[in-house]
Formats: structure tokens, sequence, C-alpha cells
């Protein structure tokens, strides 16, 4: 029991004493709203008290940072010894462009990079195939070859800087460029650190980044990580993300069972498929959520989602290293909050937003910028969404103390429910013969439409309300300068990319692809082989539509 | 007329807007079937029953590809449940094939049920004839699939396949009732999940106690794999499709095709009746205010339903029922 | 004699997967009564106008997120007038900054709609501006 006999009878009687005020209060004035609820819709009480954590058990559920379940945070010093790193997601045009924003990001106070790939890249196109026409360089930095990533990472220290890709089904071939650009400028493996998002189940579920069927698309992701164990121990070889499966219109609840259900499915992949042992691994897993505009839901939510992870790793899967509890995660603030009316109200949800991260114990974080809603962000909207990082750090005070709400009556209560409703999914999902058998019935996905539907009908009946679009309205509008990818881009880095192919060596080529695919048939590990095909300028889409040929395409089933 | 020269020489256009004005009951579009149903009755019709999440859209996809690959062209009409609250749709079948959109040797076309019970739209029947008469070698119509009272493909397909899936609800014993009876081949998809054997016994067992085929076609029962593993899947499907084949040769062997054809004439000629006679009788006592009255009658107990049955046949139709 | 039903096909062109918007109109559109054929991502625009064919559609409702509608979306005009469909209306709608919006009526969509529209602006303006074939 959490709280001494007596403080409950005490709290009991003071309580009866507040309800019949309320009661009477109510009589004359009706609240604001007949019922309160966060922006999932989870209905909230008036008021939260002892007897709201009543039966939590202090050393089991609660603890302290640094111990077990790690509810409080994994370092013992919280952000008093170490901030999280301010890294923002950019990329746009060619890699020439998106190097000099890199270059401009790191001088402005910026901690570690983080790449956002163009559409074709992102689905393992190159420039010049038919299905890319048009994307080229609009939402993210277009990536072909070898030569467009040494280009890239021009002027980067590799061995001090780490970078963030966020890139799925090609994954694979994107962590060859790296590591081959590594060793190219005599940094060996060991030594480079990063993360690759690398994470499919969240694609068949949200985002609909899609190419191999699921099952070797999870293979492909074990393939990663054993090499990471192996190789490049600095790597964060999964980026288990809930950002997409909120964005995609889930509530903050299916975010976190679905993203946590998702992390037990690669670790129980791996454990079979590879042999590792789940400490030898496990460290190096990272998660990615969402921050949205519910302050409270989200702090709840990140706490939640460290006790649970620790809970799953300890007694699910037996892990001993304490380094295997740690749930450490990026965060983003929430695109889907943002308005295109009002933009500079966007500025204010990214701060509250950002800081509902920090108080969660985020161990990264991106900050949108006021324009995401319509473009990739312009030079004076990253800074804004960059400098708003550092006012939290450095002049709110909110680093003071390591994870001030604990002890909170509301906080922690929110917290419980969220962690035994994310417990319950999981069961379910367990049930359901794993998170492969789920999408393949289309489970998540029809729990996320259903959720985006409703939440839509709130924000049309105002029931639910956004500042600019169903409440203070105004017809004037707000300009901001947006930035534009000029269709130049495409037609040079097509032209690039044709010139490359004449002068490569095509022998050399073939050979790769032909072990490449020999790897794949023998379900050998494809890493080492990726590697040896970027370093002969095998195009990013070579070494994909080998995946396609071995493993099928996958098509997205489109439930709604 | 021009419409149906443009559909017998295969006008994608010309067809699916015919199709849509068969579906919303135009009467020219009725009159367009008259010019094209003696061009009809060369298409093998397929007709794809089972339960909702049985992957026949999927199954679908696999098998178009099987028919391109020899040259068959393919019309395929998919027929999804109309919202009884609404009266709208979502029709999303054709999300599984949609990278058949651009051959032009494949037709697809989505219809709601607009209130049609029996799994199927009213304007299916003719739909068929619009795809038939446009040339296609193969048609294939996919139902609801909301359950068990999917018989009404029987009234429209020569072939026809029951997709069941193990462990989900599809034992014997709930399907029972039709939709068994009508199927020529079975098909056990996702086979790889739990279930798959029992399902498969329970099907034999049932095809045991039959003691007579038409034909001698004892229902086949094919497994096919996960449709997320492209190796298995295609083979099983190679197998699906070499049955599909086999029954229609068996049809038209044992002369059963002609009986399967007339089924439909039947059916069809029913319809017609009803269009030309009972539903123009029925329109005119409503308009006219005898309906009312009539059932004024009923509830004084002045008369009952038949007795006023004879007085309009008598009225109307000379007396003779 | 049964109404005309408006048909209407919610597609989504180009490489982006995010489909949380067009699934919501899809649902809202059958809401609306409306028949509604729903193609899924990652559509080519040729697919896009093949399929709005065969399927006789009133509408064709384009989402596209990634930045690509200033070729995407001309694109499916362009190959609907080629098949002697220019009689499908065509809208669109995703992250369209104001700047190409005239751009994309001067190319032949009817609509454009940006964020922030409500699903009744929508539905009242496809009641207003569709006509049903006939």
């Amino acid at each position: 029991m959490y709280f001494a006999k007596e403080m409950l009878e005490q709290s009991s009687t003071l309580r009866k004493k507040w309800e019949d005020e309320v009661k009477r209060g109510l009589e004359k004035r009706a609240e604001l709203k007949e019922r309160f609820s966060t922006v999932s819709d989870l209905e909230i009480n008036r008021l939260y008290g002892p007897e709201d954590i009543k039966d939590m058990d202090f050393e089991k559920d609660i603890s302290y940072p640094g111990q077990f379940p790690y509810l409080r945070g994994n370092q013992v010093t919280g952000h008093r010894g170490r901030l999280w790193t301010f890294r923002m997601f950019s990329g746009f045009g060619t890699a020439k462009d998106t190097n000099e924003r890199w270059h401009q990001l790191l001088k402005a106070g910026q901690t570690g990079l983080s790449t956002a790939f163009d559409f074709p890249t992102l689905m393992g196109y190159d420039t010049d195939d038919p299905k890319a026409r048009g994307e080229c360089g609009k939402c993210g930095v277009a990536i072909d070859t070898l030569e467009d990533f040494m280009q890239l990472v021009e002027g980067i220290p590799m061995d001090q800087i780490t970078t963030s890709m966020t890139i799925n089904p090609p994954a694979t071939a994107l962590w060859a460029m790296y590591c081959a650009a590594a060793e190219i400028k005599g940094i060996p493996l060991s030594k480079i650190g990063g993360t690759i998002q690398n994470d499919m189940l969240k694609e068949f579920i949200a985002q609909k980044t899609l190419m191999c069927p699921p099952k070797p698309s999870v293979k492909l992701i074990s393939d990663t990580v054993e090499f990471g164990t192996k190789h490049v121990p600095r790597w964060n070889t999964i980026s288990i993300s809930g950002y997409h499966i909120r964005e995609a219109g889930s509530t903050a609840v299916q975010e976190l069972a679905f993203t946590l259900r998702d992390g037990m499915e690669y670790v129980e992949d791996v454990l079979e498929r590879k042999g590792l042992d789940i400490d030898e691994f496990a460290p190096r897993l990272s998660f990615f959520f969402n921050a949205h505009i519910d302050f409270f839901e989200e702090i709840a939510k990140m706490r939640a989602a460290r006790r649970i992870w620790a809970k799953a790793m300890r007694d699910r899967y037996k892990a001993k290293d304490e380094r295997s509890w740690w749930m450490r995660f990026h965060t983003q603030t929430a695109g889907c909050s943002l308005t295109a009316q009002q933009p500079y109200n966007n500025v204010v949800r990214t701060a509250t937003e950002a800081l509902s991260a920090v108080l969660g114990g985020t161990q990264s974080l991106h900050t949108n910028s006021l324009d995401e809603v319509w473009c990739l962000p312009s030079d004076f909207a990253v800074d804004i969404a960059l400098k708003t990082q550092q006012v939290i750090a450095e002049e709110t005070g909110v680093t003071n103390t390591i994870d001030p709400l604990a002890g909170s009556y509301y906080v922690e209560a929110l917290t419980n429910q969220m962690e035994e409703e994310a417990w319950d999914y999981i069961h379910r999902i367990d049930d359901m013969g794993g998170m492969v058998a789920a999408i393949e019935k289309g489970f998540p996905q029809m729990e996320i439409a259903d959720a985006a539907y409703k939440f839509q009908h709130q924000i049309d009946s105002a029931e639910k309300i956004m500042i600019g679009v169903n409440k203070y309205v105004t017809d004037e509008v707000q300009e901001i300068p947006l930035l534009e990818i000029e269709d130049r881009v495409e037609t040079e880095q097509i032209e690039r990319l044709n010139a490359l192919r004449r002068k490569r060596d095509s022998k050399a080529v073939k050979r790769c692809l032909d072990d490449l695919k020999n790897a794949c048939k023998k379900e050998e590990n494809v890493m080492p082989f990726c590697i040896e095909a970027v370093k002969n300028l095998v195009s990013m889409q070579e070494i994909c539509d080998v995946y396609r040929e071995v493993y099928g395409e996958f098509q997205d089933p489109a439930m709604y | 007329m021009k419409i149906t020269k443009k559909v017998m020489e295969g006008n994608v256009r010309a067809a699916s807007r015919l199709i849509r004005n068969l579906e919303d009951d135009i009467p020219e579009a009725r009159s367009t079937i008259k010019h094209i149903f003696p061009h009809t009755g060369k298409a093998h019709v397929i007709g794809v029953t089972g339960s909702p999440g049985a992957g026949k859209s999927t199954l679908i996809d696999s098998v178009i590809k099987m028919y391109r690959e020899r040259n068959r062209t393919v019309g395929v009409l998919l027929v999804d449940p109309t919202s009884p609250f609404t009266g709208g749709a979502i029709l999303g079948d054709r999300v599984r094939m949609q990278r058949h959109t651009e051959d032009t040797g494949v037709f697809v076309r989505s219809l709601a049920t607009r209130g049609a019970l029996g799994g199927l739209s009213k304007a299916v029947g003719d739909a068929i004839h619009v795809l038939d008469a446009m040339g296609k070698d193969i048609i294939i119509v996919e139902t609801v699939g909301t359950g068990q009272q999917e018989v009404e493909i029987i009234n429209h397909a020569h072939t026809i396949l029951v997709v069941l899936v193990p462990g989900m609800g599809d034992d014997i014993q709930a399907i029972k009732a039709g939709i068994l009876e009508i199927a020529d081949v079975f098909v056990i998809n996702k086979a790889d999940r739990d279930g798959t054997g029992k399902l498969y016994r329970e099907l034999m067992n049932m095809l045991n106690m039959v003691k007579d085929f038409p034909g001698g076609w004892r229902p086949p029962i094919i497994r096919i794999e996960n449709a997320f593993e492209p190796g298995p899947f295609g083979k099983s499907v190679g197998e699906l499709f070499s049955k599909i084949t086999e029954h229609y040769h068996n049809l038209i062997e044992n002369d059963l095709l002609g009986s399967r054809i007339r089924r439909k004439r039947l059916m069809e000629l029913n319809e017609a009746l009803r269009a030309y006679i009972l539903e123009p009788l029925m329109k005119k006592l409503v308009e006219t205010g005898e309906m009312e009255r009539m059932v004024d009658k009923l509830m004084r107990r002045e008369a009952d339903p038949y007795t006023l049955a004879e007085g309009v046949t008598k009225k109307y139709l000379n007396g003779t029922p | 004699m049964a109404e005309r039903k408006l048909r209407i096909m919610v597609a989504k062109p180009g490489l982006d997967g995010h489909d949380r918007g067009a699934r919501i109109l899809a649902r809202c559109f059958r809401d609306a009564g409306y028949e509604v054929i729903y193609t899924g991502c990652h559509q080519t625009p040729e697919q896009v106008a093949a399929a709005a064919i065969q399927e006789d559609v009133d509408c064709v409702g384009l989402s596209c997120l990634s930045g690509a509608h200033r070729f995407l979306f001309p694109a499916v005009v362009e190959l609907l007038k080629e098949q002697g469909a220019d009689d499908i209306t065509v809208i669109g709608g995703g992250i369209i900054p104001a700047a190409d919006i005239q751009f994309l009526y001067d190319a032949g969509l009817k609509g454009v709609f940006t964020p922030g529209i409500t699903l009744e602006d929508i539905i009242k303006w496809i009641n207003e501006n569709i006509s049903l074939k006939g």
C-alpha cells in the first residue's frame, strides 16, 4: 500500500466534504463541459487524490531514477547530468543542399544530425524510375548512390557526430552507404554512432512506406541488428516508432501499445532467427515517440513506456543486463497537431509539446517548425524550433530536478491507467499470434482508422478544439515564407545518376547484385553484401530490386 | 445502335457507363441489353464467395494474373455492401487488383449491393452480359461475403469457388446452410494457420456423405498458403487455376453447362416478368390509392389478402393469375 | 426507376503513404450516401485515370502530401482528357501551398482543398458542384 491507513482515512473524510461542496456548486453553475477528456478521448476525473494511487507499490512501481522499473528515468542524474540531444530532422533537394543545411545547424548549436529522405529514396526507387516522377528532393534529400552519400557527409566529423536516418524498406542499403562512407574517410565502424529507423511494422500499421511482405521485412531488420551487434556497437539499429502510428490518428494508448508490441516482435525474431543472447542486442534498441498536444497524457505515456519495457525485458525475455531494461527514446512534436491557419500559433503548440517530452524524460528531441503543415521548413522556421528547445533547456528551470511530476496523484494515476490499457492491447495481439499476424488481420490498422475518424468528427463538431480551425477563426491570412524545391533538382539528379551509370564498372555491379541475391536466397546476412555493392556504386534501387525479386512486393491492403 | 457497337468493340467507357445506367435502372440501358443479349454466352463465369476477410480479392488478383499469362481477357465484378443507414458504400476490393488496372485485357468494376439480398447487386446479371459482349473470355464475380445466404451467385456463375479460412468461425455447422452445396471448388485460404487440418477433415467428411456428384465432379479442396509468402502461394494458386479449368471442361463434357445456363435464363425471365408485369402493377396500385384502400379493408377485416389479390387479377389481368 | 447515385474515387497518386486523410474522406463520403471507390496508396497517374474510367465515377478526389502534386494532379487530368473522359471532375487536396493553387486550377482541377477544411465543407462543395451522369 502506497499510503498509511490513517492518511487514507483522513483523505476520505476530507474528500467527502469537498464532494458535497462541489455538488452545491454545480447546482448554481455547471462546469464548462459535461465531459472532460484528453485529446485521445480518455475521460479525466474532476480530481485525483491518494485513493487513486493507493494500490501502488513504491519499490515495484515507482522507485528511483536508474532503478527498476525506470519509471523515473534511466540515468541516475536525469537531465541534470546530460541534456537530451537537440536533433532536428532535415533534408531537402540534393545531397549538396542538405549538407549545407547540416553545417548551418551544427554551427547553431544542434548536437546531432537527423536525415529526411525524399519519397523515391524512402520507397527504394532511384530518381530516374517512372514512379519517382515529380517527387525528387521534395520531402527530403535524394540519395541514389554512394557518390550522393559522400556529398551528404562532406566535412561532417562522423566519429564525433551521431546521425539518425529516417529510412525503412531500404535501410540496409542506406546504412551500408554510411558504413562505406566512414571506411572511405578512414573511420572504423566501431567509432561511428547513430540510428536507422528501420521499423517496418509501423509502416504496415501506419505510414505505408512499403516494399516487401512483413516476414522478409522483419528478416532484413534482424540482419541489421546482428550486424550492428557484431561490428557497429554504437549504432541503434532500430528506432521502434510510435510517431507515425500517432500521426495516422491513433490514441496515445494505441501508440504506446502498438509500438511496444512491435518492439517485442523484433526481439522475438532476433532471438529465434539469429540465436543472439537478449543482452547482446537489446541495449541498442531505441524508440521514437510522438509528443502530442495533451500535456499530461504525453508525460504519462512516456513514463508508462519505460515501465512496460523494463518489465517486458526483464520478465518476458529474461534479460539480465540493466541496459537491456532501459527504454531510450527520441521524441518529435506532433505534426498533426499543427494548423495551416494562423501558423504562428504552431510555435506555442510545439513549445508545449516539447516541454511534455522533456518532462517525460526524452533522450533526444525534434521540434517541428511552424511551417511544417505546408512544406519542408524554411531556415527561419527551423531556427525558431531549435531555439524553442534551447529556451526549455536553459531558461525554464524544468531540468533542475529529475522527473518533477512523480508522485502527482493525477500523473501517477494516468500513467497506471495507460500502462494497464496498453497491456490489454499487447495481450490481445499476443493472442492473435503476434504483431505480424495482427497486421495481416488488419487489427491495428482498423483500430487506428476508427480513432482517426472519431477525432475528425470531434473536430468538425467542435467537441475538440483547434484554435484557428474551429474556434477563434480569423479570415486574415498570415503569410509565412515557404521553402520551394525547384524542378531543376530532379533533372540535375537524373543527369548525375546517368553519368555515374556510364562510368561505373558494370561487371562489378553485376557481380555484387548476384552475390546479394544469393545471400538473400540462402538467408545469409545481407549487410556485408550491401556494403560491397554500394562501394561498387550499385544504386539504392538496384539493391531494393533484388529484395523485391526474391521476397516479393507488398501491396497495401488499404483498410478503412 | 451506337452504344451496342461500342461495347462489342470492347470500349471501356461505353461499357462502364452502360453498367452505371443498369445500376441506376435507366430504361434505355435495359433496351441496350436487348441488343447485346444475342452476342453473349461465350465467357466462362466464375463466382467467388466466402466470408469477409477470407482473402477473396487477393486470390482473384492472382487468378487474373494466371489468365493474363495465357492471353485470356478478364472482366471482374466486385460487389460490396451498401450501408443501410446512409445508402453509401465503400468499394475497396479493387485495391488488391490495382496492378492490373493499366492492362487493357482486364476490366474491373465495383458494384454496391444497393439493398439487394443474396450477396450480389441487382445489376450483376446484366453487367455480366456487358462484359461478355465486350469479349471478355473470363468473368469473375466476387460476392459481398457477409455470410450464409450468399447463394444468389449460383444463378450467374458456371464455376463457384467457396473460400474458407481456418479459425475464423468458418466451421461447417455455421455455414452449412446453403453455401457449401453450391461449391464447385473449395479453397482453404491462409492455410498456414492453426485449424487448417480440422477444416479440411470436416469438408472431406461432408463430401464423403454425398452419394452422387453431378457429372462425377467431386469438389476438390485446395489449400492456399499465406499470400505474404510469394513462393508457396504462387504454387497453390496454380493448382487452383487448373481445377477451375478442369471444372469448366467437366461441365462441357458432361453437358452440364447447359443446365447451369438454363437456370440463369429462368432467373432472368423471372426478373424480367417481375419488372414488366408486377412492378408496374404495384406502382399503379400505389399511385391510384388502391393499395391504401385495400390495406384499410384489411385493417377493418372486411376482406382477406387472397380475396383482394383475386380482385386485382380480375381487374387488371383478365382474371388469369 | 432508381435514383442516380454519386460515384466518387478517392485516390492517392505518388509515393507518399500518408493516407489518414484519404481514408477519413472515404468513410465520410460513404456516410454522405456516395459510392466510394478507394484505390489505396502509391498509385501512378495512369492507374488512377484507368480506374476512374473503368468505374465510371463522377469525380476523382486526389490526395497528396509529398509536394509532388504539381506533377501528379495535372497528369491525371491530362490522362483523362486523352481518353475522352474529361467529364470526370478532378479535385485534389493535401499540403498545397497558396502559390500552387492557381497553377492547379489552370491545369484543369475543379477544386483544390488545403489543410483545415472541414468534411462538411467538402461534402457541400461536391453536392453543389458535381452533376450526376445521365
